[in-house]
Parts: C-alpha cells; sequence; structure tokens
C-alpha cells in the first residue's frame, strides 16, 4: 500500500527526514516511535503532504501512485487520513459543515453521489456514540473551545466517518486521560479491517497496549534506527530510547 | 447671488457646478431654505477634505472631487426602464416588510407599498412632510447630522429635498421592518435625505438598501439622522450595494436620549470609491448602542467605514465590531472613535476592527481610537490585520477539501459572526448567501 524510499524531508535548510524507508502493507499497523525531535511528527506530516514541509530526495509510492506528486486534498481523496497531533480550531465552521463538506469532496472525487444533510446526520450518529461523543458537537464550530480530549476525539471521530484506507495518527496520545485513551484505541481497532492500514506515531508505549502494532519502528536523528514486532516497544518501554540511540550511533559509525 | 461666475476658458469646478444646480432646485418653506443655504455656504468654505484632514487620512476624495454631477434629469421608474420586477432581488423575500423605493434620490410611489398611519407610526417621504409641514421635520432636520466640520453632510443638506421620513409616536411598535430602497442609475448625484424620529419606548427596525441596476458612474451621498427616544429601541441596517463604478458618500448620524437602544449594522460591498460613516452620541443615562459592520472589496475598490461613539452621559455600554475582508488591489479603512466625556463614569465600551487580506496586493488600514476623559470606565479596543491561516487551510485540505473550496470557507467563516449578530432572520440570510457567492465568484474570476 505504501512504500516509503529514502525520503529526506525537512524545513528551509533544516533537513528533519534524513533517508526513511518504511513499507506497510493492507491489514498491517505499524507503530513509529522515537524521541521528541526525532522527525515522527515531520514524517506523519509529509505524508499528509503539508506544505510547509520540502521533500528533498526519495520517493513515496501509494498503491502504485507517486504520493509526493498529490496535492493533500487528493491524498485524502484516495484514503489517505492524518489525525493531527494539534487539530485545528476553525470558528465560524460547524464540526458538521466540515466533515460533511469532506465527506461529499471525498464522494465526488471517487464518482459518488454526495449526500444531503440529513442522510450525513442519519451516518455519523453511530460513529459519534463510538466516541462517545455528543451529537451536539456537530453545530459547534470546529475544535473551538474543545478540550484537549475532546479535540483527539474529533480527529477519531473523522476518522471514523471519512473510513480512510490509511490512517496515520500523530501523537493522539499526548495530553489524553486514561479513559479518553481506551475510547480512541477502541474507536482505531473497529475501524480496522484487511483493506486498511494504520501508522501510530507516538513518543510512548501505552497506546499501544490498546491498539497493538504488527511492526514498531523506532526513529531517531530522521532515520529508522531499529524495526521490530509488538515487544520492541516493551523494550523501549524497559531501557528509555537512549538504548536504539546508543545501537544507532554504534550501527552509524560502523558503517 | 454667485454662481455664473464660470470663465468661457475654463470648465466649471464641481464645487461650482453644486452651486449652480443649487440656485436652480425649487423653492421650499423658509427654515428649509435657510438650512439648504446654510448647508451650501458650508460646503463652499469647508471645500473637499484633502488626506492632511485626520477624518480623510487614508481616502482621498480626488475622484469625486475631479468629476462633475448633476442632479438626475430623470426620478421615475418608467423613464429609467425600471419595473417593479427588477426590484424583487433586493426585497429579501419578504412581500409584508414595508418598502419605500426612491428612484435617484426621489420617492416613487408605483414601486412603493408600506402603511402609513396607525398605531402612531407615520411613515412616508420626506417631501410629503416637508409639504405637510409635519413639525417633528422642522423640529429635528439638520439638528442631528453636523454639517460644521463635515463637507458631505453640508452639501446633502444644501439639497434636502426627499428621502424617508418615519415618525413613532410613544410606545408605538412597528412589526413589520422598513425598508427604504434607493435605486441610483446614469451619471448623476442624489443626496438623500431620511429622518426617523423614534419616541418614547418606541420600535421599529430599518433598513436602507442602496443598489443599482446598471454599472453607473454616479454618486450618492446620503444622511440619515435618527432621534432615539427615552426607552426607544431603533434597529438600523444599512445595505451599500452601489454599481461598480459608483461613488458613495453616506453618514448615519444618531441621538440616543435614556435607557435607548441603537442597533446598527452597515454592509458595505459595492462602489469604486465609498464611505460610511455612522456616528451616534450617547446624551442619556443608560442609553446603549451596537454598531457591527462588514466591508468586502476586491478589485480596485476603496471602501472606507468611520464610526463614533460619544459617551455624553455615565452608565452607557457600547459594542462595535466591524470586520472586513479585502482581495484583488482594493483598499479598506476603518476608523473607530470612541470619545468617553467626563461625566460618563460607568461606561463600558468594547471596540473591535479584524481585517482578512486575501490577496498580496490588498490594503487594510485601521485606526481604533478610543479617548478617555473619565476615571472610572471599562473600555477595550483592538485592531488585527492577518492572512488565511495556513494551518487551517492545511486542515480542511488533509480532509479532502480542495484550496478554492477551503478558502470559501475559511473566508466566509470569518465574516460569518459578524452577520451573525444581524436579528432580521431573512436579512440575515440574504447577506449571508451574498457574502458566500461573493467568496465563491472572486475564487472563479
Amino acid at each position: 500500500m505504501l512504500e516509503i524510499n529514502d525520503l529526506h524531508a525537512g524545513i528551509g535548510d533544516r533537513e528533519i527526514l534524513r533517508g526513511i524507508t518504511l513499507k506497510v502493507n493492507a491489514g498491517e499497523i505499524h507503530a513509529v516511535m522515537g524521541p521528541n525531535g526525532s522527525g515522527k511528527s515531520t514524517l506523519a506530516q509529509v505524508l499528509a503532504g503539508n506544505p510547509s514541509y520540502e521533500v528533498t530526495k526519495g520517493t513515496v509510492r501509494y498503491n502504485g501512485q507517486d504520493l509526493l506528486e498529490m496535492d493533500p486534498e487528493v491524498r485524502a481523496q484516495n484514503g489517505i487520513f492524518l489525525a493531527f497531533q494539534y487539530p485545528v480550531e476553525i470558528p465560524g465552521v460547524s464540526n458538521a459543515y466540515f466533515l460533511r463538506s469532506a465527506y461529499n469532496e471525498i464522494r465526488k472525487a471517487n464518482g459518488q453521489e454526495e449526500v444531503d444533510p440529513l442522510e450525513f446526520l442519519d451516518l455519523v450518529q453511530e460513529r459519534l456514540k463510538l466516541v462517545d461523543m455528543d451529537e451536539s458537537m456537530l453545530s459547534r464550530s470546529v475544535n473551538q473551545g474543545f478540550s484537549g480530549g475532546e479535540k483527539k476525539r474529533n480527529e477519531i471521530f473523522q476518522l471514523a466517518v471519512l473510513s480512510p484506507r490509511l490512517a496515520i495518527l500523530d501523537e493522539t496520545d499526548s495530553g489524553l486521560d486514561i479513559d479518553a485513551l481506551r475510547i480512541v484505541a477502541e474507536g482505531v481497532n473497529k475501524l480496522r479491517s484487511p483493506e486498511n492500514a494504520t501508522i501510530v506515531v507516538t513518543h510512548y508505549q501505552r497506546l499501544l497496549n490498546y491498539i497493538i502494532p504488527d511492526f514498531v519502528h523506532v526513529l531517531a536523528n530522521g532515520r529508522i534506527v531499529k524495526s521490530g514486532g509488538k515487544e520492541l516497544a516493551l523494550e523501549l518501554e524497559a531501557h528509555g530510547y537512549d538504548w536504539v540511540q546508543n545501537s544507532a550511533g554504534v550501527a552509524a559509525a560502523a558503517s | 447671488m454667485g454662481g455664473g461666475k464660470a470663465s468661457s476658458t475654463r470648465a466649471p469646478s464641481s464645487i461650482e457646478v453644486y452651486r449652480e444646480d443649487f440656485e436652480k432646485q425649487p423653492s421650499g418653506p423658509e427654515w428649509l431654505e435657510d438650512l439648504r443655504r446654510r448647508g451650501i455656504s458650508r460646503f463652499e468654505a469647508l471645500g473637499y477634505p484633502t488626506t492632511k484632514n485626520e477624518d480623510w487620512h487614508f481616502t482621498s476624495v480626488a475622484p469625486i472631487a475631479e468629476r462633475t454631477f448633476r442632479l438626475p434629469a430623470l426620478h421615475s421608474a418608467s423613464a429609467l426602464g425600471l419595473k417593479a420586477a427588477d426590484l424583487e432581488r433586493f426585497g429579501f423575500g419578504q412581500a409584508d416588510w414595508h418598502r419605500l423605493v426612491f428612484i435617484n434620490g426621489v420617492f416613487d410611489e408605483s414601486l412603493s407599498s408600506f402603511e402609513d398611519g396607525g398605531n402612531g407610526v407615520s411613515v412616508g417621504s420626506l417631501a410629503d412632510a416637508i409639504k405637510s409641514r409635519e413639525p417633528a421635520v422642522e423640529q429635528h432636520l439638520g439638528k442631528v447630522a453636523k454639517f460644521e466640520q463635515a463637507t458631505f453632510t453640508a452639501l446633502n443638506t444644501a439639497f434636502i429635498s426627499d428621502g424617508a421620513f418615519i415618525e413613532l409616536a410613544s410606545d408605538a411598535v412597528v412589526e413589520q421592518p422598513i425598508h427604504l430602497v434607493f435605486v441610483s442609475g446614469g451619471e448623476s448625484v442624489c443626496h438623500p435625505r431620511n429622518l426617523i424620529v423614534a419616541g418614547r419606548h418606541s420600535r421599529a427596525a430599518i433598513i436602507e438598501s442602496y443598489v443599482s441596476l446598471r454599472n453607473g458612474e454616479y454618486f450618492t451621498n446620503p444622511v440619515t439622522e435618527i432621534v432615539v427616544g427615552e426607552g426607544a429601541h431603533i434597529d438600523h441596517y444599512k445595505l451599500q450595494r452601489e454599481s461598480e463604478a459608483a461613488f458613495h458618500v453616506g453618514t448615519v448620524q444618531a441621538r440616543e436620549e435614556r435607557n435607548s437602544q441603537l442597533h446598527s449594522f452597515s454592509f458595505a460591498v459595492g462602489g469604486a470609491l465609498a464611505r460610511t460613516n455612522v456616528y451616534t452620541s450617547l446624551d442619556g443615562d443608560a442609553a446603549t448602542c451596537t454598531l457591527n459592520g462588514l466591508y468586502l472589496t476586491d478589485g480596485t475598490q476603496h471602501i472606507d467605514n468611520q464610526t463614533s461613539i460619544e459617551h455624553i452621559a455615565p452608565n452607557c455600554p457600547s459594542h462595535e465590531v466591524y470586520k472586513g475582508v479585502l482581495d484583488g488591489r482594493s483598499h479598506g479603512v476603518f476608523n473607530g472613535k470612541v470619545y468617553v466625556h467626563p461625566e460618563a463614569q460607568k461606561t463600558d465600551g468594547k471596540q473591535s476592527n479584524n481585517n482578512l487580506l486575501l490577496s498580496p496586493s490588498a490594503r487594510v488600514d485601521t485606526k481604533p481610537q478610543l479617548e478617555i476623559f473619565a476615571d472610572d470606565v471599562k473600555c477595550t479596543h483592538g485592531a488585527t490585520v492577518g492572512r488565511l491561516d495556513e494551518l487551517a487551510m492545511f486542515y480542511l485540505n488533509s480532509r479532502g477539501i480542495g484550496r478554492e473550496r477551503a478558502r470559501t470557507l475559511l473566508t466566509y467563516a470569518f465574516a460569518a459572526d459578524v452577520l451573525e449578530t444581524i436579528e432580521l432572520e431573512p436579512l440575515k440570510q440574504e447577506l449571508e448567501k451574498l457574502v458566500l457567492a461573493r467568496f465563491t465568484d472572486t475564487r472563479t474570476s
């Protein structure tokens, strides 16, 4: 589904990703872990097409297409979804209008008919329950006045409504208490299917108690320094990031 | 009398042309003649304001001064080829609202539909009210809208002849809004003059629409005076939708007695060069006002908004929110003054002006001014100028919403909250549609 090859990217002159290579197949959950500043969020943003980041080298193929050539909305229309670490507040645009616009734009791009506001309301009811949110949130402005937990649940709610093929969760666990964390994780797990893939970007292991990854990758200094199964996350929890960073340093020195 | 002195070797200046037309006006009652004379004298003495004049610092009126606009020769709808159906689109779909239509400044009965009289409400044309010697006209006309330092109000005063006259007796309530529609055409000037006198505890909603059916290069110079009596409540809406080539300088000036309320909304979207002044004076204890507005500019338009709130009496809250969206190479101006006089203790004043620049060549000058001479007051003011939030843009894009549509959505959202303050639902919906259409149009053009 996704093939990242030697990806280099950064902001301005500052290179943040220094050669990422990663392959994600349908049905898989990948966890990308790493300390602050390792480039985890940059990877998520670059995959979603944030124009603030510049890709300087490497390729990303998504279902056989050149992902880097696509505008961010085209990526979304093709099934990529980024749950933001810091969801953006948009005063004056209601959640309902925002999400229905997104839903319909994606349908239109895929040759499907748009849905009207009433049909849409029916459709979102269950998804709201999934993230334990009240219907009244639909008439509120996007993320405005939302608590940190509400913002994250809203991201997962959007994910549930838009049902993407590739979901990227960027630090979705940060700032969540344990109940909210469980709600978010359950939401993600319910949406899991053999056709979809998920990339979970996280600093801490605790989210991975609820969303069990198939693969864990450790990022340091813009490179994947270690990959493994779900037990790698536990090892990290036990030894800390210094452990891999040191071994990465050794690996880099040896090469 | 002067006027005929223009030499044959040069074209008369616009000021001379106004004097010529002034002399040709049909006469009126003595008090009105006197008022008009004071108007033209003051206009001639003041001349056009230059950008050295603080009130006009960001707006050059040279394009108006350099043109000679004559009083219109045609006033009738049929002469302009205008039918009632042509005005439908300006009516908010509300057939039961009172509607008074003015063609080039002159009342047109055939296009109007309203109820006059009954329940202490008097609605009609100012020309008729002058003719029938309504005492309120002589009592108030020219007393609220000061023209000693205001060139264009002086010019309007020199040509007072028609407009709307609305008088509400004590406790009178006008159930349906009163819509005044000023239709301009041709290349002429008109000076509509409106007088609204609201008695004690009376209530009404009044809308002034300035519209055009063709893209003429004309000049509209209206003045509205509002006397808000004790405990009265007036909602006033001004919709400036002149043609793209038109010039518009309009003043709405109010005086509020104790416990009265004035809610003003000024919407400005038309004209090549347009200025709207909304001034109010809180004369009586606990009078309140909200002055809100929205201006949208594009192309090479220049739209200037000036407001003034005079806190004369104590315990008066005033709230003001103006927003501007500027595109193309247009230029917007906001100047909001709040004066708190020494006696106006316990004043609660809030003022803000927020601007959104959609293009790198658009420009806005904003100058909120707060002058406080009382010591026990709560006043805040602020102004912002920003561009579309790139992060919000990316957020929308990342959800499948393309750049153009995201831009429309964000721009609309920026303007939406000030439109939200409009209490007249059909008007609000119409303006929301208008704003959305405008932002959608800009992206395709």
